[in-house]
């Protein structure tokens, strides 16, 4: 039927005034500057003392600070300390900054850190580590503050940028004196709400579906950013996220899957911003067991031989898996730390790929048949993980070896292989990177004798022993000079992978963050997120 | 456009309710024959059954054994495609398998697993059915609330539950049996419910029929009475379910291992080379997703059809 | 009547308690969540005071028991990972999956009901060979195949649609948020639906088919025809009202498969509902939520299939004289 001109132009009208309602939800918001950024994981709480989770501390580095920070360089620089020296090896003073306040208003002083640093060792606390147990906190005046150590630890700041300075007039107001104590029964204040000094306010937090953020005009420092906001969304799914990210939904995301990342680099809006990351992947082998968890051989334990380990290493063709499964992407790997954070990294080299030498080897050790073994493997925490898994699994089962691969997500592999779980995993694939950025991170922790008391090797799920390489890293812990403490350090790491075999190291993975062109962001190789570095066109 | 008469349908005259006379008769055959798109579907049906079975002789390489699997190979594409290799027609995968054996010996896995989750859901269901269905009273309510809990768990929880389960359990047994036996248990646990409520049904109906009278005069002992005498009469629906509950499975399957609860990559099945090959849907590597996709949803489209013709084929009513 | 209503309720609360018990058995051995709460480094002494502190070192029964005391007031705990109260974090999930579980069985009814009808009455019509092929292919696909099809086409090809989330929600009274008032909240709805409803609709439309041809040769239908009533008539008045109460059915008792679905489509969607907490807790063994959802589960299944059984006695009047006269 025909409408009448009135008719059509009442009905124009009637379109122009929903069009009017509904613009704005449709209109960009082309004024304000928002990050959109999403990561596989969940924050799981903004207090950062709560899990001692690389995600959850790098992302609350935007609301809280620490005494230092590091820098696009990864050096250590003053942040709400100005200078700090060493009175004598046992006595550290700092000078701390003045005129800084918190979000909601509070002064920034001495006592802050003294109450921080009670609350980072109290209960609930997942950073228990970052201050030793022993040492005291003496404030000297508003902006001073000594801390007096039972014995030298030149690494004492190494781990500080995570360990966030919160304000005790404003915890103690709120009932957060304690991270939380993990059976409580009322939600912890400081889970959900933030007051720190950093560059970003923290608007709201809906655990596992939306982070908010604003920017912090007041903050004490420059800002290199021009961000007005932040919106963070864990999207688990990787192809979601590349989808998000493609379509210009996300400005900056992680980790982009290696198939993915050619695709995401010939869009014409985005590319993939790749670069080395300071955590490296290794395969690990009970030497501890007289006879083997998971394996056929009865009445001994094959990894004890250092034939067999020797065998193992020289069985997997790294190049392969670097060129195949990691796309070129990858750094193979001779020691089990990345070379930019150990200055004589090149004087190592890898043993070389011989899968004749290495089933002679077999024979030897008095397995010319080979044997079988299980190897546990996670699938979705490391890159291609579980593709590696794969091919290690083909490479040895070509010099003899069959290899029942367990792979599995990380909460199993997490629980069967840790101290909780009793160590249990006869063969496996594992990642690390040191948080304090330098080897004795690695001695301690993956290639020390394991005491259950003192948690020395504590993530040493073989328990590869050598005493003498113990001696050698609490040796180097003395050192203050950098470069003598590396020496120190190239002996030990000579005997534990040359000499020893103690383990099978395989690469440094890459980093591979997504960014559209819009988007600037400088990438650490600890792969911690710095909203406050972060600039949009 | 055409009446719904009183006419038989294409397939003849109305065929004898027992499911073993229905078979004989040759209506059945005779309506199976007459509508190509169903021919079409069960020869479709038997080549894929028939590969699976046949894989390790049918297939160029085994792919389930790891030291034939070289990375040196992966992701080559198809032999008819730019950068093919004749060794592999289907191209190649992420490890350097024969797409082509990968999907011979993964259908095999996940047709073994359809049909055991599907036999082991029928039986129970069929048992608990004639059960509920011929003793009533508090047998059948008690029956009927434990399929309440059943369905409070569809297959997908099940399946997350039993995995963590079964591994503490059976700790130092292999893990492809341990998640073989998972998938099995947990897909035909979730299926269950179904053959029972149907069963029970019928067996309600049947049982005050005169035919079961006259077996209870004899004396003849309800566990007789229902297998030899009612189950042959219900079946008829139950065989409808089955085979849609076998393209279920699959796809169950191919679902669990999207959320980590599947066969292990060494030893993939169908499903799990689809889960595999999500991730390269648009890497370009298209060919380690499309294949097995494609044989998945061919295969599923065809029993799913016989099913329907199954299910038309056999109701009286609609003769 | 009266005394029936009593006795299914009594076996409701039968099934909910038993289905806490056997989720509350089967968590124990998913994982440690002690291991998914602190970092790497932390000792083997402190994870030990953490169990202690948690209670993971009683007896099972003990804690099964206490869980389920504890439930009947509606609290579940708090989450391990989180550190929330669980009630408060299902509860803020939950307007998210109802609405697009909601939307999704609305869907597939508007679409499954028509086309059922369609392919019944024009049974040999081509294009109604045509519909059940293609309603066949969209179940042939698993559900995140779909999914992920769905957004490389609508929102990186096309632009069209957002590929994730529930785009801005409406608050509304205390407790309830909705993202059917706002343009982007719809707009985040039309692909996670669609995907849920695919294999409700299939469903659906051959169970009417079904149905509808079987109510077609009864013989009242015959009848009607013969008293002179025109096809719509037959067809709509007679015919569609019989088929739809085994439908209604069959969609209330489908609820677990929509659910069990939804854990997918909220994952590949990243759609913020309880589906996707609780995938995200069976990875990081966050039992406090698991056995959460799975009794609300279970509760929302046992109310529904009350609801239905008792319609199903209204409806039909040769049930209700069985159900006064049934044995005790």
């Amino acid at each position: 039927m025909e409408l009448s001109l009135t008719a059509k132009r009442l009905v124009l009208a009637a379109i122009g005034a929903v069009a009017a309602i509904l613009s704005p939800a449709l209109a960009p918001q082309a004024e304000a500057r928002t990050l959109r950024f999403a990561f596989q994981g969940e924050l799981k709480s903004v207090d950062p003392y709560q899990i001692n989770e690389s995600f959850s501390l790098s992302v609350n580095t935007a609301v809280y600070e620490g005494l230092v920070r590091r820098g696009p360089d990864m050096k250590i620089q003053p942040s709400l300390a100005t200078s700090w020296e060493l009175l004598d090896p046992l006595h550290w003073r700092f000078h701390l900054r003045e005129g800084v306040k918190f979000h909601e208003g509070q002064d920034f002083t001495a006592d802050d850190v003294v109450f921080s640093a009670q609350r980072v060792r109290g209960p609930g606390s997942d950073l228990k580590g970052r201050i030793p147990a022993d040492a005291q906190v003496v404030k000297v005046d508003d902006h001073t503050i000594d801390f007096v150590l039972k014995t030298p630890n030149p690494l004492l700041i190494n781990e500080w940028e995570s360990w966030a300075i919160f304000s005790k007039k404003w915890s103690e107001e709120h009932g957060a004196t304690e991270a939380t104590a993990m059976n409580a029964t009322t939600p912890p204040y400081a889970a959900l709400h933030a007051n720190g000094t950093g560059p970003f306010i923290l608007i709201s937090h809906e655990p596992g579906v939306k982070t908010v953020w604003k920017s912090n005009p007041a903050w004490w420092d420059k800002p290199r950013h021009n961000l007005d906001g932040v919106v963070f969304t864990p999207i688990a799914n990787s192809a979601t996220r590349v989808a998000a990210l493609l379509s210009g939904e996300i400005d900056w995301m992680d980790p982009v899957p290696l198939n993915d990342q050619a695709r995401v680099n010939a869009n014409p809006d985005t590319q993939v911003l790749a670069g080395p990351e300071v955590r490296t992947i290794f395969l690990g082998m009970d030497q501890q067991r007289d006879e083997l968890g998971h394996s056929s051989v009865k009445g001994k334990n094959p990894f004890k031989d250092i034939r067999v380990r020797k065998a193992f290493y020289q069985a997997v063709d790294e190049e392969a898996i670097n060129k195949k499964v990691m796309r070129g992407q990858a750094t193979p790997s001779a020691l089990m730390i990345a070379p930019s954070i150990y200055s004589q990294s090149q004087d190592f080299k890898r043993l070389p790929f011989d899968p004749e030498a290495a089933k002679k080897l077999l024979a030897e050790a008095g397995y010319p048949d080979g044997f079988e073994v299980q190897m546990d493997c996670t699938n979705d925490r490391y890159v291609n993980d579980e593709q590696i898994c794969q091919a290690v699994v083909g490479m040895l089962a070509r010099v003899g070896v069959k290899v029942d691969l367990n792979a599995e997500p990380k909460s199993k592999f997490f629980a069967a292989i840790s101290a909780a779980g009793g160590y249990d995993s006869s063969f496996y694939l594992l990642g690390w990177t040191p948080t304090t950025l330098e080897s004795f991170n690695v001695f301690q922790y993956i290639m020390g004798c394991r005491d259950a008391k003192t948690n020395w090797g504590g993530n040493n799920v073989g328990d590869y022993c050598n005493p003498k390489v113990d001696e050698l890293a609490r040796q180097a812990l003395q050192e203050p000079d950098e470069s003598k403490r590396d020496n120190i350090f190239k002996q030990a790491w000579q005997i534990s992978l040359f000499d020893d075999v103690g383990y099978i190291p395989l690469h440094q993975q890459a980093l591979a963050w997504g960014v559209s062109k819009k988007t600037h962001v400088i990438q650490r190789p600890d792969n911690y997120y710095i909203f406050a570095w972060v600039t949009m066109d | 456009m055409s009446q719904p008469t009183l006419e038989p349908a294409k397939a003849g005259d109305s065929s004898p309710r027992s499911f073993v006379g229905g078979l004989a008769d040759s209506d059945l055959v005779a309506s199976f024959l007459s509508q190509k798109i169903i021919v079409a579907a069960g020869a479709i049906t038997l080549v894929l059954v028939l590969a699976a079975i046949f894989a390790p002789w049918v297939a160029p390489t085994n792919p389930f054994n790891p030291a034939t699997n070289f990375l040196i190979d992966s992701l080559t594409p198809p032999r008819f495609a730019a950068g093919g290799d004749a060794r592999f027609l289907l191209g190649t995968d992420d490890q350097g398998r024969d797409m082509a054996s990968a999907i011979l010996y993964g259908l095999r896995v996940s047709l073994t697993i359809g049909v055991l989750s599907v036999l082991l859901g029928g039986a129970i269901g069929i048992t608990l059915g004639l059960i509920a269905g011929y003793a009533g009273g508090w047998i059948d309510a008690v029956i009927m609330r434990v399929a309440d809990v059943q369905l409070t768990f569809p297959a997908i929880l099940i399946a997350l539950l039993l995995d963590g389960l079964a591994q503490a359990i059976l700790k130092n047994s292999n893990r492809e049996e341990t998640a073989f036996g998972v998938l099995v248990v947990s897909i035909g646990l979730s299926f269950w419910v179904q053959y029972a409520r149907t069963v029970r049904g019928s067996t309600m109906v049947e049982k005050n029929r005169d035919y079961v009278q006259a077996a209870r005069l004899i004396g003849l002992s309800p566990a007789r009475i229902l297998a030899r005498h009612i189950l042959p009469n219900v079946m008829g629906p139950v065989l409808v379910i089955a085979t849609i509950n076998l393209a279920i499975a699959i796809i169950t399957e191919a679902t669990l291992s999207f959320l980590g609860v599947g066969l292990p990559p060494t030893q993939p099945s169908l499903g799990t080379l689809i889960r595999i090959g999500q991730n390269f849907l648009f890497s370009g590597e298209w060919w380690i997703v499309a294949f097995p996709s494609l044989t998945l949803a061919i295969l599923v489209l065809a029993v799913n059809l016989l099913g329907d013709w199954l299910r038309d084929a056999l109701n009286p009513r609609l003769k | 009547m009266i005394a029936f209503i009593i006795r299914r309720l009594f076996a409701s609360i039968g099934v909910l308690i038993a289905v806490g018990l056997i989720a509350f058995v089967m968590f124990r051995y998913i994982g440690d969540p002690v291991n998914q709460m602190v970092g790497v480094e932390t000792s083997a002494a402190e994870r030990a005071q953490l169990r202690e502190q948690l209670g993971l070192d009683e007896p099972v029964i003990v804690q099964a028991l206490r869980f389920l005391l504890h439930a009947a007031r509606l609290d579940f705990g708090m989450s391990y990972q989180f550190k929330q109260p669980v009630s408060s974090m299902i509860g803020a999930r939950l307007p998210a999956t109802l609405e697009l579980a909601a939307v999704a069985s609305i869907l597939s009814l508007l679409a499954g009901i028509p086309l059922g009808v369609y392919t019944a009455l024009r049974r040999d019509s081509a294009l109604a060979k045509l519909f059940q092929a293609l309603s066949l292919v969209g179940i042939s696909l698993p559900t995140f195949l779909t999914g992920i099809l769905l957004i490389y086409l609508f929102s990186v090809t096309l632009g069209w649609l957002p590929s994730f989330g529930r785009g801005e929600v409406v608050p509304i009274g205390s407790w309830w948020t909705t993202g059917l008032l706002t343009l982007s909240g719809l707009k985040s709805l039309i692909m996670p639906a669609i995907t849920l409803a695919l294999f409700q609709m299939t469903l659906i439309m051959r169970l009417v088919r079904a149905e509808m041809l079987e109510v077609l040769r009864a013989d009242y239908i015959r009848f009607a025809r013969a008293r002179g009533l025109s096809e719509r008539a037959v067809h709509f008045r007679h015919a569609l009202k019989n088929t739809l109460v085994p439908v209604i059915t069959v969609v209330g008792l489908q609820l677990g498969s929509i659910v069990a679905f939804s854990i997918i489509t909220e994952t590949v969607f990243a759609w913020p509902g309880m589906g996707q907490l609780f995938l995200q807790s069976v990875q990081n063994v966050d039992i406090p939520i698991m056995a959460a959802y799975l009794l609300f589960i279970a509760f929302l299944f046992v109310v529904i299939n009350l609801v239905v059984d008792l319609l199903y006695v209204c409806v039909d009047p040769r049930l209700r004289a069985s159900v006064r006269g049934a044995p005790g």
